[in-house]
């Protein structure tokens, strides 16, 4: 059995967008998106608690400095990394992104796809559902708790409505959440060993992704405008006289708010 | 009162032990360098340059000739200095190999100047011969870190991020290495979940190049009976990193305010301010830590001193973009260790003490001292030599005398004990010491404990600005610029008293850029997770150990 | 402009904020139709004409029961195709937010999420984005039709109306892969109350409180709200509250309908952890605390009488 998780670099400090671009600002320090820690983590659980585990390997979509910050996840344990770059994939919305990402997975033909809760620089929550379409496999997202047996998978989560349990059978994509784990620290052994596993870059080209189809030729959505937030409003500040509570639930029923 | 009354709870023995991991999980690397700051990783470098040429001896030091150990998350995270650097230590290192056009400068220096400040007003004066930087240039010393980790990797060098030294391993009064810090303990130190103990990693050679307020050169120094005639000094700077609508064109110096004059302040310092680029520039405010009053705070003069109307527009539709704080070892040639080696150990850099005060220079001899280090270790592995027989390594300590960096400390020798005594015209000092070559100004030459200063409450804090979050701002804020995400159930690791007067607990809470300290009643509590780790506790009275590998802050700009 | 709205119900009942999101459809002009997805909820249709659909595309089927994804994109997939929608709108949710990328993905269509509001602009469809801890506000758009969209939840409220409703019946064929994963066990409330992430009420406490026993105060109050408790990290480190409560930089982040700070200073690293609520209250005695420049509503006051005053009102509203 092989497991792919799917991770992101992302701008590492205080974000910023270009103003020219309208892009995230990308030519700092990079890290690797905290939210799929977890999921690099949980690959690595699952590798430890089966023997028909063979392979953890990283998937990711982005600039080639990134493959710096993907070796976290090699010194926590992966085997091999694999990162699709590509100058004309620069700007790649989520139809871009899951196409390239699905057609690198393919590739790997992964029985289990693990993606984090969201990425730390777009909010985003949204690839692994369009993934997982790409891949037409089942999906359980937002997994607090994984367990397998027998060639299926187990996901509980929480939602609006409280837990549910959902079963798949592989292969299958699962989104974990970050209440899933606390990731490993990297042993000593690990981040000396991490620079000499497997690091392989590929092109659009060797997926066979036309390079019309990704990037911001290939999305679908666009930037029109950055612009400040919304004032807040008038902010009220006063002394309590005693009637505090009485303008409290004033100011709340006002904003319907109660 | 003063901070030295109530030492803390610190035994170096605690410190300092023999291998204990089973031999086969052991670390065995060639050349252990403690630190990827500019003395670590220009020692890293040298070597990869030396072993190149010498594959058999490479071969000799197995898989991991070099490693180098950062307790950061990356080379540059804890990395913070002004900077203006004098790039003649890194055309030597680089000589041949990469050109000075090449390196992370943001510009040669090409204008200057220096400006006694009083309150709303600026009065230049001439520039004393110390201060010159013509032909030198502005760098960011994070980012240098971290472009001089990419080339000591290039060279073959192992680069361990997120990992602090711990202990320093010593048998029989050879150092064999260190002991890596363990992760994933809780408050109270009890192992979590994700504990990742650490690991014994041991090397025939092991540098220190930890930088200010050192760890294990601490512990070193007096294990070792290493320790100079004089206890070494420290000053506390402050930055921030400013993106402005309107270039700057010169490096600024400024001495006096917002700092007072008379000796019972012992108040000694400046401000630098330098040009990152077009759109950039760095606002420093840098005090020696041997000041007294219980109220003054290097961050709000900072804060104050951006008030100025020479910096007020300046900063005008600009956006701070990074802060950051660290100590500065001051006491210069007196405060030097007797010795900077041992059998298998090697000590460079700010760690050693080797800053030039009156320059505002530390960097170049930090590389310097990193390359001879580098030859010093790559001598002593020659077939036939031991690098733990006892003089093995002296060929360092000789060659660093013999280089420029001894002769310029030298040279400036007398400085920072006569700024102690309330002289606060720097400019004229400065240059008379340069002219006489140390010999002015005369009188003994004796450095005090920045810890043995006694205390008193003179008001420092009455004219500091309030934070209005767009010129001037607080403390948190602060530290949260400074992308310090260490975790908050972290163990405490800053050793000192808690139960402490109220005057030295307002001096801690005060002094602490990152708002670690609060007096409270009966004594001080602390916040160990908002620690940037700029070591001011170490001079004050506290004292730092290394925290998780990892925390702390992720400077980038600084 | 023809709008799709997709609607979530849950337990017979559809979600608040699909309906928000059908009114926000009917202002901007245009045909507002609706989808309506599951087994056994035909009578939901007319709730939806209430709310500003003219239409509700229809499919029942005991394939749709269990709340899940890859099947109602299926649907969708069919609906889309049949009919021209220039947009599909979505209220944010665990299982909306699945459903629209996962169409995204199927049709190739543009998909931009987390928006806060809609507009239509030279007749172009344009949405606004929160980005980087809401500091800056996106104007997005789509090039290609038609324009998916996850509407941030709770950011419009539904608007009752007096139209009428025609409902539609479609069927889909499902793919297997749709229908692999299946739901075990659902809605098992395990937890008591709202955790603070999902809660529209949040009621903080900070060191103002005094003490780790007037927590009691914060309690009550956030109780009487049906809302949940948070704590900041000066209190938690205090050993005053459970970390799981602390919000912050190194806490956790929530975005609620409506924050009360009860004795909080309000540092940044607080700040980042709740800017993103729709109302803020702060009660605090210090008049220069900085929690006071980004309440909406500030109280300089004691918080020891305000607050139990202030549960007191609460619960008598609420009864009444």
């Amino acid at each position: 059995m092989k497991i792919a998780v799917c991770v992101k670099v992302v701008p590492d400090g205080q974000l910023r967008l270009d103003p020219q671009t309208k892009r995230l600002d990308r030519s700092g320090e990079a890290t690797l998106n905290t939210f799929d820690v977890n999921a690099v983590e949980e690959a690595l659980k699952l590798k430890e608690a089966g023997s028909d585990v063979e392979e953890v390997v990283i998937v990711s979509f982005g600039p080639e400095r990134g493959l710096e910050a993907m070796r976290k996840a090699l010194a926590m344990g992966a085997d091999r990394v694999v990162l699709v770059s590509d100058e004309a994939a620069a700007g790649s919305d989520l139809v871009a992104t899951s196409r390239v990402l699905g057609a690198a997975l393919e590739r790997e033909s992964a029985d289990l796809v693990l993606f984090g809760q969201q990425a730390g620089d777009s909010d985003g929550a949204v690839l692994w559902a369009a993934v997982a379409d790409r891949l037409q496999r089942p999906l359980i997202s937002q997994v607090a708790e994984l367990s397998r047996e027998d060639g299926k998978v187990h996901g509980k989560r929480q939602t609006e409505y409280g837990y549910d349990v959902l079963e798949a059978p592989l292969p299958a994509v699962i989104a974990v959440s970050d209440a899933i784990n606390e990731p490993r620290y990297p042993s000593l052994k690990g981040i000396m060993g991490a620079k000499k596993k497997p690091q392989e870059t590929l092109s659009l080209g060797d997926l066979g992704v036309d390079a019309g189809d990704a990037g911001e030729a290939g999305s679908r959505t666009e930037v029109y405008a950055l612009g400040d937030p919304p004032a807040r409003g008038d902010t009220v500040k006063l002394e309590d006289d005693g009637s505090a509570a009485e303008k409290i639930v004033q100011f709340l029923l006002e904003k319907k708010a109660l | 009162m003063k901070p030295a009354d109530f030492p803390p709870p610190f035994d170096a023995s605690e410190f300092v032990a023999a291998p204990s991991d089973p031999d086969d999980e052991r670390i065995q690397v060639g050349v252990l360098i403690v630190g990827a700051g500019p003395a670590g990783l220009a020692c890293a470098i040298r070597l990869g340059q030396l072993l190149e040429g010498a594959p058999q001896i490479a071969a000799r030091l197995g898989d991991v000739p070099v490693a180098v150990l950062e307790k950061g998350k990356q080379p540059g995270s804890h990395l913070l200095s002004g900077a203006v650097v004098n790039p003649r230590s890194l055309r030597t290192l680089f000589k041949g190999r990469v050109k000075t056009s090449e390196m992370p400068f943001y510009g040669r220096v090409e204008h200057e100047s220096v400006y006694l400040l009083t309150q709303g007003r600026a009065m230049r004066i001439p520039a004393p011969p110390t201060m010159r930087n013509h032909g030198n240039f502005v760098a960011s010393l994070s980012q240098l870190g971290r472009w001089l980790g990419e080339r000591a990797e290039e060279g073959g060098a192992t680069i361990l991020p997120e990992t602090t030294a711990a202990k320093l391993l010593v048998t029989d009064g050879r150092v064999r290495g260190v002991r890596t810090g363990d992760r994933g303990r809780g408050r109270d130190g009890a192992e979590l979940a994700n504990f990742e103990p650490g690991s014994d990693v041991l090397a025939r050679v092991t540098v220190l190049a930890e930088g200010t307020q050192g760890h294990l050169t601490g512990v070193a120094l007096g294990r070792l009976a290493l320790e100079g005639d004089n206890p070494q000094v420290w000053a506390l700077g402050v930055k921030e990193v400013w993106r402005v609508a309107r270039p700057l064109d010169r490096v600024i110096h400024t001495m006096g305010w917002p700092l007072r004059a008379g000796p019972k302040y012992r108040e000694f310092g400046g401000s630098f301010i330098y040009p990152m680029g077009d759109d950039m520039v760095t606002i420093g405010m840098v005090v020696g830590l041997d000041y007294r009053d219980a109220e003054l705070s290097v961050h709000d003069l900072l804060q104050e001193l951006k008030t100025h109307p020479l910096l007020r527009g300046l900063l005008k539709g600009g956006e701070r973009v990074a802060w950051g704080a660290k100590t500065i070892p001051e006491g210069g040639f007196l405060s030097l260790p007797r010795r900077l080696h041992a059998p298998g150990l090697l000590i460079c850099g700010d760690g050693a003490g080797l800053v030039n005060v009156p320059a505002l220079k530390g960097i170049h001899y930090a590389v310097e001292s990193g390359r001879l280090a580098a030859e010093a270790a790559f001598a002593a592995l020659q077939p036939g030599e031991t690098p733990w027989r006892p003089g093995a390594l002296a060929r360092y300590d000789e060659s660093l005398r013999d280089s420029f960096v001894w002769d310029d400390l030298r040279r400036v020798r007398n400085m920072r004990p006569a700024f102690g005594r309330g002289l606060v015209l720097g400019g004229a000092l400065a240059g008379a010491m340069t002219a006489t070559r140390g010999a002015f100004p005369p009188g003994s030459s004796d450095l005090e404990p920045d810890a043995d200063q006694e205390l008193i409450s003179a008001g420092g804090a009455a004219s500091y600005p309030a934070a209005d979050g767009k010129l001037t701002f607080d403390k948190l804020s602060s530290v949260f610029l400074s992308g310090n995400k260490t975790r908050d159930d972290a163990p405490n690791h800053i050793r000192l008293q808690t139960d402490v007067p109220r005057e030295l607990a307002r001096l801690w809470e005060n002094m602490c850029p990152a708002q670690v300290y609060e007096a409270v009643e009966g004594g001080v509590e602390v916040t160990a997770s908002n620690c940037v780790q700029c070591g001011a506790i170490t001079a004050k009275g506290g004292r730092l150990t290394p925290p998780e590998g990892g925390s702390g802050p992720e400077y980038t700009l600084t | 402009m023809k709008f799709l709205v997709f609607l979530e119900h849950h337990e017979a009942v559809l979600q608040k904020d699909s309906l928000g999101v059908l009114g926000k459809a009917a202002s901007l002009g245009g045909e507002v139709e609706a989808v309506l997805l599951g087994a056994g909820v035909e009578g939901l249709a007319a709730d939806a004409g209430r709310y500003g659909a003219t239409r509700v595309h229809l499919m029942d089927d005991a394939l749709l029961a269990a709340p899940l994804p890859q099947p109602r994109v299926d649907a969708l997939e069919t609906l889309v195709g049949e009919q021209d929608f220039d947009a599909v709108l979505f209220a944010a949710s665990v299982l909306s937010a699945d459903v629209a990328a996962g169409l995204a993905a199927r049709l190739d269509a543009g998909l931009n999420w987390d928006l806060t509001d809609l507009a239509v602009e030279d007749g172009k469809l344009v949405g606004k984005r929160p980005e980087l801890g809401d500091s800056v506000y996106a104007d997005v758009g789509w090039t290609s039709e038609p324009r998916l969209a996850l509407i941030r939840s709770g950011t419009f409220e539904p608007a009752e109306s007096a139209g009428t409703v025609e409902v539609e019946k479609f069927e889909s064929r499902l793919q297997d892969f749709s229908l692999a994963a299946t739901m075990l066990e659902q809605a098992h409330e395990e937890s008591q109350g709202p955790s603070i992430e999902d809660a529209d009420v949040v009621v903080a406490g900070g060191r103002g409180l005094g003490s780790p026993e007037n927590f009691a105060l914060v309690e009550e109050l956030a109780k009487a709200l049906g809302g949940a408790v948070a704590a900041t990290r000066a209190v938690v480190d205090a050993g005053w509250y459970p970390y799981a409560a602390q919000v912050g930089q190194t806490g956790k982040t929530v975005s609620p309908k409506l924050y009360i700070a009860c004795g909080i200073s309000g540092a940044i690293q607080h700040k980042v952890g709740m800017q993103g609520s729709s109302v803020i209250v702060a009660i605090n005695k210090d008049p220069n605390a900085p929690i006071f420049e980004y309440a909406d509503f500030g109280v300089v006051g004691d918080l020891h009488e305000i607050v139990p005053k202030l549960t007191e009102l609460v619960r008598q509203r609420k009864a009444a």
